[in-house]
């Protein structure tokens, strides 16, 4: 029938979605991301890869803000992430403007996983080759972390991580996590997990802490090259050896 | 009502096609028997443009009185019942509060059907807030969202003034919404809203006698007051006098009486205050017999 728009994603035969299985490959070659929930704060930690020799390193933004209250950081296609996070920060504005209320970070990661399904099911588009790490309080405070994915399904997580080596990462968090740590806690465990896959330490490591109440916080590098030794340093010590004494007399 | 004529052929308009059969309708619409029916339907209907040549406009102000306070215990909302075309008292027990869902109240100023469409269709986009949010929408947000929707219908000739009450997460709000778009919130410093031909009477009252740290009782009889003096003075505005108070826990109704009885209770209630502060002047076995008869 002329004018009939045949969407690109359709079933296999064997009930699957290959373009979004597909769109999740594109996931897994993204830089890694992690995102640690605490008792009152949130953790945002990703792998900054290393910029060109005449890049700006400034300017490569894999944490991105959607409002006062909400940050999140992605894995996967640089450009569908800014189109993505772009469509959040207005559809932030405009519920303000409707609700007289901030949203709610399950209302932005719902807004979010729509937008990602529909372009599964119509138009003929291909999905966005992006899953999301969703952070940020509710208006009474409670802190929360959603993760999104390319076929537009989310849930909410208590840690998680997306990008490269996500699974050995998640592994590392779950062995870990402890629902009671404070955040200079949450802030270590985040350094430990990238620690295990990034190349050039604490170089490579980009940190966020959110807060209830205030705006989200970048931990400056000093304090993450700090956090990293401390933790090499109690990894050798855990260890034993002469690393031990060494750690011992600091 | 206008006289109306059919395109039926039968008019002066239509004389030269006298050849034609008559009878045979050649329109579909009756129209008015004037020469320009747009123009004179524009000049005489024209509610909302404000042009200044209206005065044989035929307004369709919001005959009723109407109000709502806030105070420590909620939010009352008193309202009277009577409908009116022009002079002719269409109809003396309309509900003029709507509930909108059990913990939110719209009140009904201007156009009936207006105002019961509306926050019908308000209940409906709330029912959706929950379900989607899995919790109640604020007062605040209820009262935008019809605000917005009356804004789309600007210059449709919508009337619509109805005050939004209810108590959520914030506690008791009140919101005044009208068809022009308008919303204004009722902050401590302008705990009230009246709406209506009768609420400039009302105003009166609640002005001079509200206080925020009324009982419930003491607040119902206020909200008696200030609708018995804006029917008793206002043509437009009469029936029955509906209260509805305004709980944590979801709105109630507390009253429903005719005005003319409120009438009887505050004559009764006056003499009874005048008799005490006579006999409070004579001696004390004199008085508690003048007290006991009054």
């Amino acid at each position: 029938m002329a004018g009939y728009d045949r969407a690109l994603t359709i079933f296999a035969p064997d009930g699957r979605l290959k373009q979004v299985e597909y769109a999740m490959e594109a996931v897994k070659k993204g830089s890694a991301c992690v995102a640690i929930r605490g008792k009152e704060s949130i953790i945002l930690a990703v792998e900054r890869r290393s910029a060109a020799k005449l890049q700006e390193p400034r300017t490569l933004n894999k944490i991105c803000l959607l409002d006062d209250h909400l940050a999140l950081a992605f894995a996967g296609l640089n450009a569908d992430a800014r189109v993505l996070v772009n469509r959040a920060r207005v559809e932030c504005q405009s519920h303000r403007l409707t609700v007289e209320d901030s949203p709610s970070v399950e209302y932005m990661a719902r807004f979010i996983a729509t937008i990602q399904q529909r372009y599964t099911q119509r138009g003929g588009r291909r999905p966005f080759g992006i899953s999301l790490l969703l952070c940020g309080h509710d208006p009474d405070g409670t802190p929360r972390l959603f993760q999104t994915d390319p076929a537009g399904t989310y849930s909410a997580w208590k840690a998680n991580a997306v990008g490269r080596q996500s699974k050995t990462l998640r592994e590392f968090l779950e062995a870990r996590y402890d629902e009671d740590m404070d955040e200079a806690g949450c802030v270590s465990l985040a350094v430990r997990a990238l620690l295990e896959i990034v190349e050039s330490g604490a170089k490579s490591i980009e940190i966020a802490i959110l807060r209830a109440g205030t705006e989200p916080e970048m931990v400056p590098e000093a304090v993450i090259q700090a956090v990293a030794t401390a933790a090499e340093a109690d990894a050798d010590a855990a260890g034993g050896g002469p690393a031990a004494a060494a750690a011992g007399s600091e | 009502m206008l006289a109306c004529r059919a395109l039926t052929g039968s008019g002066p308009a239509e004389a030269s096609t006298a050849g034609r059969l008559t009878g045979v309708p050649t329109g579909t619409f009756t129209l008015p028997s004037t020469a320009d029916p747009a123009a004179f339907a524009s000049h005489h209907f024209n509610v909302y443009t404000g042009d200044a040549d209206g005065e044989h406009r035929m307004k369709f102000a919001k005959g009723t009185t109407t109000l709502a306070f806030k105070f420590k215990g909620g939010v009352l909302v008193a309202v009277d019942s009577r409908s009116t075309q022009g002079p002719y008292i269409a109809s003396g027990s309309v509900k003029k509060v709507i509930e909108i869902n059990p913990y939110l109240l719209g009140t009904m100023a201007g156009g009936a059907a207006d105002c019961a469409f509306w926050e019908r269709n308000l209940g409906v986009q709330c029912r959706l807030h929950e379900l989607r949010n899995r919790e109640r929408i604020s007062v605040a947000a209820a009262s935008k969202l019809l605000a917005n929707t009356l804004a789309q219908y600007r210059g449709y000739g919508l009337s619509v003034g109805t005050m939004i009450t209810g108590w959520d997460k914030t506690g008791p709000q009140l919101y005044y919404v009208d068809n022009d778009g308008m919303r204004l919130h009722a902050k401590d410093t302008s705990p009230f809203f009246s709406v209506g031909s009768g609420s400039t009477f009302a105003y009166g009252v609640l002005d001079s006698a509200y206080r925020h740290d009324m009982t419930d009782e003491e607040a119902v009889a206020l909200g008696k007051r200030a609708i018995y003096h804006a029917t008793h003075r206002d043509a437009y505005s009469g029936g029955i006098n509906n209260i509805y108070l305004v709980k944590e826990d979801g709105w109630v109704k507390v009253f429903s009486g005719d005005v003319k009885d409120l009438r009887d209770a505050f004559d009764a209630e006056e003499a009874a205050a005048a008799a005490e502060g006579s006999s409070s002047s004579s001696s004390s076995g004199a008085a508690a017999a003048a007290a006991s008869t009054a």
